[in-house]
């Protein structure tokens, strides 16, 4: 493991003994592990007292209503909110102490949304996903390539190749930037609402990637995802937000029970077509 | 995940495709150098006093280190060697610093609008010149004056106030950066607007000024700008990477690995450095550092392992061929020739530019 200068920092909740034994290696946590987590913005609280644990090559779904805090949580997991309160370790290390360039190398995000301010191919957006591990000064060399041509044809969208990357519809941006996330060949995969702008064919393909990655590649997912069937179907563990707090953990029956769907969305649980 | 996962043949197919696109930024680049050569050899040879091509080219491959045999009065030397050539290559040098520059602000700010002067430089350097204009004290060493002197400050000092201004507000950062830049900037223009009502018989040195030019060129003065220039513009080369993590904006950048903060704070500091040294010796030249860039993405597309280098080379050449064109009716100032000569090219260039380019 690579660790930033300065290394891992005191965490509040750990116990010295436990950070004992983890530096001690008698204690693999592998993954995230996030204690007492919470997040304001302003007066507002948006996250209060998270505890929750994703080993590492787990596949897990982020449920909630607008406004429960999923992508806030996302950006805790990418160390994108200094701000927090609690404690996140990743692999047993404080978050904190890893420097940008190891977390990409080891978690690749998927963000809702992306914009461009100059044209740019399909292939050129894929390519910055090579970018933690390129040479920093000569740029991608021939395994660089062969990993963007991997990852293009992974995600299936060859016939994208060469267009500009503006003039796409919503749906195929997503399945560049899932390309590009891809060409950077994360231990974890984060994606904010990956399929928000996708028709059903391609929900599916890109949840069946998911689990081929997750399941042939041991790559772990963790997903933000709106629709409660695609979430339900397609993975073992769902987390269900709501008002800032997870209110379930488990597998889909466990967590999207009738009375809970009724009470976190507030809508006749027949709508939910599992 | 491993290459291994794709099928050899369909990925090789891919691939092809993929490098189709490798030759053309060596063909830009090398056209480039040839136009650059040209411009800096035609420069040298026309002018008021015309000096044989032939001997042009023999006096400079002598100052070369090549062994030619003189062939021309000495007269002919001067002209070229202490007069044409300072002026040929500090347009060559001010031209590439401002395509470098305008590639780093268009891509650190995200914004296609973006040019070498956005961030107030133009303005801290215009007043600085119009103040050193108005100081009825001669400053002058070796060719340079106060002007220079003054103009180089305020534009580091307008950059470094609006670095600062724009991190306490609450905007976000890059927004906070243009819209303070905008701020400053027309401060900075109101205090140009009194200095130059107030210079009276010496406005005209004051719009000299900041229509730019090359007329002043000297040997010393391009052997002061050209390090800050040259190194900048290599540092920024250096750098590339973090452009190109930058293309899908700061958060991205950061997933990518990119310490953003970090990067964009050393990236404005080089390019305005490199402005700052470019405006103290040429005076406000517009249009370069918006268009060039823009040019050369057009053709090699977003890259800035590319679009940087290529920048520096087609910029030296464009604004050499347009110094040239400004002597040939008398002394234009350079800057209308770059806005008459490159709004045109431009416009002819959008139409034909790679599908689906926005601006």
């Amino acid at each position: 493991m690579v660790i930033a200068d300065g290394g891992p920092t005191t965490a509040d909740p750990l116990t010295t003994r436990e950070l004992t034994m983890i530096a001690d290696g008698r204690a693999t946590l592998d993954g995230f592990d996030l204690r007492g987590v919470g997040l304001d913005y302003g007066r507002r609280t948006i996250l209060d007292g998270l505890d929750l644990q994703v080993a590492s090559g787990e596949r897990v779904a982020i449920l909630g209503p607008n406004g429960a805090g999923k992508s806030s949580l996302l950006r805790i997991l990418t160390a994108h909110a200094p701000d927090r309160r609690g404690t996140v370790l990743l692999d047993g290390l404080p978050l904190e102490g890893y420097s940008r360039e190891t977390l990409a190398r080891r978690l690749a995000v998927v963000p809702g949304e992306v914009s461009l301010p100059f044209a740019a191919r399909v292939e050129e957006v894929v390519a910055l996903g090579r970018i933690p591990h390129e040479d920093p000064l000569r740029g991608p060399r021939e395994g660089d390539r062969a990993a963007i041509a991997a990852a293009i044809e992974r995600v299936g969208i060859g016939e994208l190749v060469g267009r500009d990357a503006r003039r796409l519809s919503l749906g195929e941006r997503q399945l560049v930037v899932l390309a590009m996330a891809l060409a950077q060949a994360p231990h974890v995969l984060i994606l904010d609402e990956p399929t928000v702008h996708l028709d059903l064919r391609h929900q599916v393909d890109v949840m069946e990637l998911l689990v081929t990655l997750n399941e042939r590649d041991g790559v772990g997912v963790i997903a933000v995802l709106h629709d409660l069937s695609l979430a339900a179907h397609f993975f073992p563990r769902l987390v269900l937000l709501d008002h800032g707090r997870i209110v379930a953990d488990g597998s889909p029956d466990e967590v999207l029970s009738n009375d809970r769907i009724r009470a976190v969305y507030g809508v006749d649980p027949a709508l939910v077509h599992r | 995940m491993s290459a291994g996962a794709v099928t050899e043949g369909r990925s090789a197919v891919r691939l092809g495709r993929l490098d189709t696109l490798r030759h053309r930024p060596l063909l830009v680049g090398l056209g480039a150098l040839v136009a650059l050569a040209m411009a800096i050899v035609a420069g040298v040879a026309f002018g008021n006093i015309a000096v044989p091509i032939g001997d042009t080219i023999g006096i400079l491959a002598q100052h070369l280190g090549w062994p030619v045999a003189t062939s021309w009065p000495a007269s002919a030397e001067t002209i070229v060697f202490d007069l044409r050539l300072p002026r040929v290559m500090t347009a060559a040098v001010v031209g590439a610093g401002l395509a470098v520059a305008g590639t780093t602000f268009q891509g650190l700010l995200r914004n296609p609008l973006a040019d070498p002067y956005v961030l107030g430089t133009a303005s801290g350097a215009a007043l600085g010149a119009a103040i050193a204009v108005l100081i009825p004290v001669s400053v002058a060493w070796l060719g340079f004056g106060l002007v220079h002197l003054l103009a180089f400050s305020g534009a580091l000092i307008a950059v470094a106030v609006v670095w600062r201004l724009a991190r306490t507000t609450s905007l976000s950062s890059l927004t906070a950066l243009l819209l303070t830049g905008y701020a400053v900037g027309s401060l900075l223009a109101a205090g140009l607007s009194v200095a130059m009502y107030a210079s009276g018989a010496q406005l005209r040195q004051i719009v000299f000024y900041l229509l730019g030019g090359f007329s002043g060129a000297s040997w010393p003065q391009l052997v002061a700008a050209a390090p800050l220039v040259v190194v900048g513009s290599v540092l920024l080369l250096l750098r590339a990477r973090s452009l190109n993590a930058l293309l899908l904006g700061e958060e991205t950048a950061a997933n990518l690995g990119l310490n953003v903060r970090r990067e964009r704070a050393i990236l404005l500091c080089l390019a305005a450095l490199v402005t700052a040294a470019a405006v103290a010796v040429s005076g406000l030249i517009g249009f370069v550092g918006l268009i060039v860039p823009h040019v050369v993405r057009l053709v090699v597309g977003p890259n800035a392992r590319l679009v940087l280098p290529l920048s520096a080379l087609v910029g030296a050449a464009f604004l050499t061929f347009a110094d040239l064109v400004a002597r040939i009716p008398g002394e234009l100032p350079v800057g209308v020739v770059t806005a008459i000569v490159g709004a045109p090219f431009f416009l002819i260039i959008l139409r034909r530019a790679r599908a689906g380019y926005e601006v």
